[in-house]
């Protein structure tokens, strides 16, 4: 038996072969159960934001929200606060700011060119200095840092998830509501503002649950590698699928194996989860990428 | 090839919807601003209800600005519009608009067929839920709409293929499904021609005048050039130098017409094949985008 506080130190716990042994051992303490429970909820909501993300081609301003929640988590800690509160706040407050950029659009007239992307860069760069600052006012802190920037799955506790709950059924519900007008406002913005969609508004509040998503996600992959969680499984379930209800699924699904996996190999290992959340998920990417390579080979050979 | 195998009959909402006094678009005096620039003013534009009429006139002219106007989305600066006898935008339900755009994004992976359903049921909240749908009848009958539609346009056999992957033709055809799907009154067509090569304009255009004469919707399409779609148009509106000038296209295209219109020397010239040649016209070279022939 390994007490929890070894594992915290990143000795790793030995595997057997025994599976059913490894899977109970897995569950024996209740940090890595909270963390399971933690993955779960913020798997399943950066993979169905992370789908609409990849869509409507805002990968950029979801990695600033996500880093923006640096700053969030140093700042709290500074004033001796919970991170989440942090987190969701600058996440949320970086949404905003973003928000405000007029969207840039491709394959319309009038569209063209915009300074969106300059303006959501400015933003990241400034939640990076914010955090830094904050992490060299709180002299200490540099463990935390860490964690912070790559993620941990120690220490979640009851209340932290029921945060992650509230706000994944939050989205969930949204989605449940708004999703198809998302995806007219998407796909076709043009014509789903003719039709009445409201078409700013949607990209708005999109941007705000994007902002809460990867906030969540933050605290198990760590800012810099949100993207593991909200990019990655939704641009390998776009390659698989071009329906959007599967392709939706697919992502949610191959979001919530890339967690699973790497919290049980993190707890198995002295490594970092979020190596090994990134690792399994940019496995999946690069298969998919080599598989339908293979196929549209084999049927570009087939054809006459 | 002739597409529309399919119940060759007017719809039947559209022979009650269309009586004969209302006018489907009426602008009276109309005039239009943008940014506080005027872009054009005094236009007079009746079209009755099945006809076929194109906006015509150079880049900048104010073509788009007219789709708007008549979409609500742009309010008049002058006179007065009416579409379907209501104010503009407010019979948007029962307007098919296809807007001016080059082309989706070879990377966007929805299926044609997703983005023509959207088309149907995009403006309503909530999602179908998967087991039910599947059964219910509303989702039937919007399945067979569906491939009503679809085989129209001649677009079934590419459309459940990514939509960034068809050409740019085929794209042409699924968004004319789009905006076929509600089976509209009135279809506004923002240069559904333009990046098209020369066959597909030419295939597109007899599919627009088709639909306009088999279905009884009215069409007021947007187009650079009169050429491709000539022979089909029951009424031209030429927008040219701040003003416009509507009426048949022999009415319209003229050398004395045209002249008046952009204060300028315009001289029309017909070829040997009765294509129409607008010289003197004082216009930017057309500009040709064919990203997507490549494909």
């Amino acid at each position: 038996m390994i007490p929890a506080h070894v594992a915290a130190q990143g000795a790793g716990v030995p595997l057997s072969w025994d599976l059913a042994q490894d899977i109970r051992q897995l569950f024996e303490f209740h940090f890595m159960v909270n963390a399971f429970r933690a993955g779960t909820v913020v798997a399943i909501a950066a993979g169905l934001l992370g789908w609409f993300m990849v869509l409507r081609s805002q990968s950029f301003a979801g990695h600033t929200l996500a880093v923006a929640g640096f700053p969030g988590a140093a700042g709290a800690t500074l004033i001796g606060v919970n991170p989440a509160w942090g987190f969701f706040g600058f996440c949320g407050a970086g949404a905003a700011a973003i928000a405000a950029v007029p969207r840039a659009r491709s394959g319309t007239q009038g569209g063209g060119f915009s300074e969106e992307s300059a303006a959501i860069g400015t933003v990241q760069a400034l939640a990076l200095a914010c955090g830094f600052l904050f992490i060299t006012l709180y002299r200490g802190f540099l463990n935390g840092v860490n964690a912070l920037l790559f993620g941990t799955f120690l220490g979640i506790t009851d209340g932290q998830v029921w945060v992650l709950v509230g706000v994944a059924a939050l989205i969930v519900v949204a989605l449940a509501l708004g999703g198809r007008l998302l995806l007219f406002a998407s796909v076709d913005p043009d014509v789903a503002a003719a039709r009445g969609v409201p078409v700013t508004a949607l990209g708005v509040a999109f941007l705000l649950l994007l902002g809460f998503a990867a906030a969540g996600a933050s605290q198990i992959t760590g800012s810099l590698l949100v993207f593991a969680l909200l990019v990655v499984p939704a641009a390998t379930a776009q390659r698989m699928c071009a329906r959007p209800a599967w392709s939706i699924g697919l992502s949610v699904g191959i979001a919530l194996v890339v967690t699973w996996l790497g919290l049980s190999a993190a707890y198995y290992s002295s490594y970092p989860i979020g190596f090994f959340v990134t690792t399994f998920a940019f496995a999946a990417f690069a298969a998919t990428h080599l598989a339908t390579a293979v196929a549209r080979g084999r049927r570009s050979r087939q054809a006459p | 090839m002739r597409p529309g195998a399919v119940a060759e009959e007017a719809w039947p909402e559209r022979a009650a919807a269309a009586a004969p006094a209302t006018p489907t678009v009426e602008l009276v005096n109309a005039a239009a601003s943008v940014v506080g620039r005027s872009i054009w003013s005094g236009v007079d534009l009746t079209v009755a209800p099945g006809e076929f009429v194109a906006v015509i006139g150079p880049n900048g002219a104010g073509k788009s600005t007219l789709v708007k106007v008549l979409l609500g989305l742009l309010p008049l600066s002058g006179g007065e519009a009416r579409i379907l006898g209501r104010a503009p935008g407010e019979a948007n339900q029962e307007i098919g608009y296809l807007p001016q755009r080059r082309s989706f994004d070879p990377g966007l992976r929805v299926r044609g067929i997703d983005v023509v359903r959207l088309g149907l049921d995009g403006d309503r909240w909530g999602v179908p839920l998967p087991l039910v749908s599947r059964w219910s009848r509303r989702r039937k009958e919007e399945d067979e709409r569906l491939a009503e539609v679809l085989g129209l346009v001649g677009a079934t056999g590419y459309a459940r293929r990514p939509v960034g992957h068809v050409s740019g033709g085929e794209q042409q055809r699924l968004l004319i499904a789009q905006a076929l799907v509600r089976r509209p009154a009135l279809m506004l067509l923002d240069e559904p021609l333009d990046s098209l090569d020369l066959p597909n304009q030419a295939s597109v255009a007899a599919l627009i005048s088709g639909i306009c004469r088999d279905r009884g919707v009215t069409v007021l399409l947007v187009a650079h050039d009169v050429n491709p779609i000539l022979s089909y148009l029951d009424r031209v509106v030429y927008i040219a130098g701040g003003g416009a000038v509507a009426g048949t296209p022999h009415e319209v295209i003229r050398s004395d017409i045209l002249s008046r219109l952009y204060g300028t020397p315009i001289e029309v010239l017909t070829t040997s094949d009765g294509r129409l040649v607008i010289v003197g016209q004082p216009e930017a070279p057309a500009h040709h985008s064919d990203r997507h022939t490549h494909a």
